[in-house]
């Protein structure tokens, strides 16, 4: 008895410990990355690829999320305002959730399980085939010359997709809230843009789906550079990405509400 | 691919994200663009704020012209310090009033100004002299309960006389 | 200690120089007391069961590993003293074969001949193209420029990786496996082309391998590499007629010499549970 609690608490040292060093062999991870961005800076067109790859790649699957995003809201939110006998009060409410919340957040899901794990797929296979140690071998850096375009081309994108995914929810509550309930027109956009502000809610929108963009494409790139060189480690890796970068991103959802919402 | 395709591509992607963050800017938040550079502030007094809040709005016969930037309290004088970031399109005179209104019956409070007739405009730094507080709701149930009491006491008073004679 | 950086010295003889050498990971010993010396325009082959570390020894004249003692020299360069720049810039004169080609997926088969000449040079694109379409006809590829390294065979791959090693005209090439996974013809295409490179670029070959009758062929040199020692050596004749038992044993392919088939286990029979 004693002994089983000694070794289950062992177990969850061993897991304490295991999960700090990898926290920070990511940061130093992070740091080379940023270190190494200037070449890539220099050479735009190997960051534009990824753009295409994590960004416009993306681009369906945030869209359509986006719009039925939306139109949920719309029909929940209508259902439950007008048992107050607020109906017009529809745009606020799919507005304020979307980009304060939803739309960062959704698409940076979607994100992680669209474009961080095809990253960390590429990174770890290019490394089980020895792609990396190639590169190494022709004295070109693989941090330099793969990591850190994937780097910039997914931060950049990120939050432009979160944007997308918000404007077309917002198309989406609209649809349905207007056009399918009947609203007022007027009724809704007036009352969104006058309770929706420019810096207080929109941009604090942007900034978030700036630092998941940044959160998800370091646990990306780290896990897939870290995999072990077979065709088992790649496919846990990428399964790891999705978790990590869910949980990163709610997690880090909660800190900047706090720090961005609270004196409101 | 092809570099031309990508590029074109990325070009259209990175159009599209602006044009969504337009879309957000103008036509769903207010691009409520009061910065120092295009508003000027002004500071008013109230001995009780009730539930205002910074970024509440400040209104002009109905129209917003401004917003509340900052809350503070003065230890000396046991006020509240309110400032407001005006829009420079509207202008003043130095004795207008502020008075802290609700929308509504139970809606958000917000600073109503009622212009004077002075001939000089408030500038940049000014204190508002006429300010009227919030009125708290449960003050005035209380002055209506004692009002109420008031009243029974006068009416039942002569009538209990009455009786008596 | 001072880093240094590359400058050649084409004085020595020696390409390559290994003296009393020894490699651990962490605690456990790879490789102990190894010396070995590669001359300009030669064709040495590493050999050895798998696991005895010839690959390890491979790696570190590569220098993506430093050795634990002793001294490696390539080109009169101390690998160990150098920084990371230096490393970088003596690597561009190395090429490396890795065992299945390495060659990059999301690049065509011109566009990973051309890597290396585009990461390190300033050539105009038309000269870039002239290089590649010359380095993929030496390995008789030229035709395939286009194709996609998916597209290509084993062996392909392996040439257009060869191609790409060779496309900064290194002095050292080393060989991480050719011969694995080969058919017949396409081992024999790669043993000739291996020789050829190393006669007319005038570089000198590292192969690791265990293909021993397709080395014996081509090589000038032979090290065989048994747990952590170079157990032999010498040149493809001597070895032929060695009468040692492990390079008997190696050369021949038998079962049982000195490197046993079975992996040390109790008896047989109690395992079984016979005895009783």
């Amino acid at each position: 008895m004693m002994h089983s609690l000694l070794l289950s608490l062992r177990g969850i040292g061993a897991h304490v410990i295991d999960g700090v060093w990898r926290l920070g062999l990511a940061m130093r991870f992070f740091s080379m990355t940023l270190l190494h961005s200037g070449q890539s800076f220099r050479r735009f067109h190997l960051i534009i690829r990824e753009i295409f790859s994590s960004g416009v790649l993306s681009l369906i699957i945030i869209l359509v999320s986006g719009l039925f995003v939306g139109m949920v809201l719309g029909l929940q939110g209508y259902e439950t305002l007008r048992t107050y006998g607020s109906e017009e009060a529809l745009g606020i409410l799919v507005a304020l959730s979307l980009v304060r919340e939803l739309g960062p957040v959704v698409a940076a899901l979607l994100f992680a399980s669209r474009a961080g794990s095809a990253i960390t797929a590429e990174i770890g296979l290019m490394k089980a085939t020895e792609q990396l140690a190639a590169m190494e071998m022709m004295a070109v850096d693989p941090i330099a010359r793969v990591v850190a375009p994937r780097f910039w081309g997914a931060v950049i994108s990120m939050p432009i997709l979160a944007a997308l995914f918000s404007a077309m929810g917002i198309l989406g509550g609209y649809l349905v809230g207007v056009m399918l309930i009947g609203i007022d027109s007027g009724a809704f956009w007036s009352q969104m843009q006058a309770a929706v502000d420019f810096r207080e809610d929109i941009l604090n929108g942007v900034l978030k789906s700036f630092v998941f963009g940044i959160a998800v494409t370091v646990i990306a790139l780290f896990e897939g550079y870290d995999a072990p060189p077979t065709a088992e480690g790649v496919s846990r890796a990428t399964t790891r990405t999705v978790v990590t970068s869910s949980l990163a991103i709610l997690g880090l959802d909660f800190i900047l509400t706090a720090f961005m919402f609270r004196g409101v | 691919m092809q570099r031309a395709t990508l590029d074109l591509w990325v070009g259209i992607f990175v159009v599209a994200g602006i044009a969504a963050l337009l879309f957000l800017a103008l036509k769903v938040g207010n691009m409520s663009g009061f910065d120092s550079a295009t508003s000027y502030m002004v500071k008013a007094e109230f001995d009780n704020i009730g539930g205002l809040k910074p970024r509440a709005p400040i209104k002009s016969a109905g129209v917003v012209v401004g917003r509340v930037s900052n809350i503070g309290f003065d230890a000396k004088t046991y006020a509240a310090t309110v400032s407001m970031k005006i829009d420079s399109r509207y202008r003043f005179p130095k004795d207008t009033g502020a008075s802290i209104m609700t929308s509504g019956l139970l809606g958000e409070q917000y600073i109503a100004l009622e212009a004077g007739g002075d001939s000089k405009m408030l500038a940049e730094g000014d204190t508002l002299k006429l300010t009227q507080s919030a009125v708290v709701l449960e003050n005035l149930i209380g002055q209506f309960l004692a009002g109420k009491a008031d009243g029974e006491a006068k009416s039942t008073g002569p009538a209990k006389a009455e009786k008596g004679i | 200690m001072p880093a240094v950086t590359y400058i050649p010295s084409p004085v020595s003889d020696n390409l390559i120089e290994i003296r009393d050498l020894s490699f651990a990971y962490r605690e456990r010993p790879v490789l102990k007391d190894i010396n070995l010396t590669a001359r300009r325009g030669q064709v040495i082959a590493i050999m050895g069961i798998s696991g005895g570390g010839k690959t390890t020894l491979l790696r570190l004249i590569g220098g993506a590993l430093r050795p634990t003692t002793g001294v490696l020299k390539v080109d009169g360069v101390d690998m160990s003293r150098l920084d990371q720049d230096g490393l970088y810039r003596l690597r561009r004169r190395m090429g490396m074969l890795f065992q299945f080609g390495a060659l990059f997926t999301d690049l065509s088969v011109f566009d990973n001949v051309a890597f290396p000449l585009r990461e390190h040079t300033d050539l105009p694109e038309e000269m870039i193209r002239d290089l590649v379409l010359m380095k993929l006809n030496a390995v008789g590829l030229r035709g395939a420029h286009e194709l996609m390294p998916a597209e290509l065979s084993g062996g392909m791959a392996r040439r257009v990786a060869l191609a790409r090693a060779i496309a900064l005209e290194p002095s050292l090439i080393l060989y991480d496996e050719p011969f694995a996974g080969l058919d017949p013809i396409s081992l024999g295409v790669t043993g000739n082309l291996i020789r050829r490179l190393t006669d007319t670029l005038g570089v000198t070959s590292i192969v690791v391998t265990h293909d021993i009758q397709e080395s014996l062929r081509m090589v000038d040199y032979v090290y065989f590499v048994s747990a952590g020692v170079i157990a032999a050596q010498g040149t493809p004749d001597q070895l032929r007629a060695s009468v040692e038992p492990f390079v008997h044993q190696f050369v021949h392919g038998q079962e049982e010499g000195p490197v046993p088939f079975h992996y040390p286990a109790q008896p047989y029979a109690d395992e079984l549970e016979l005895a009783a």
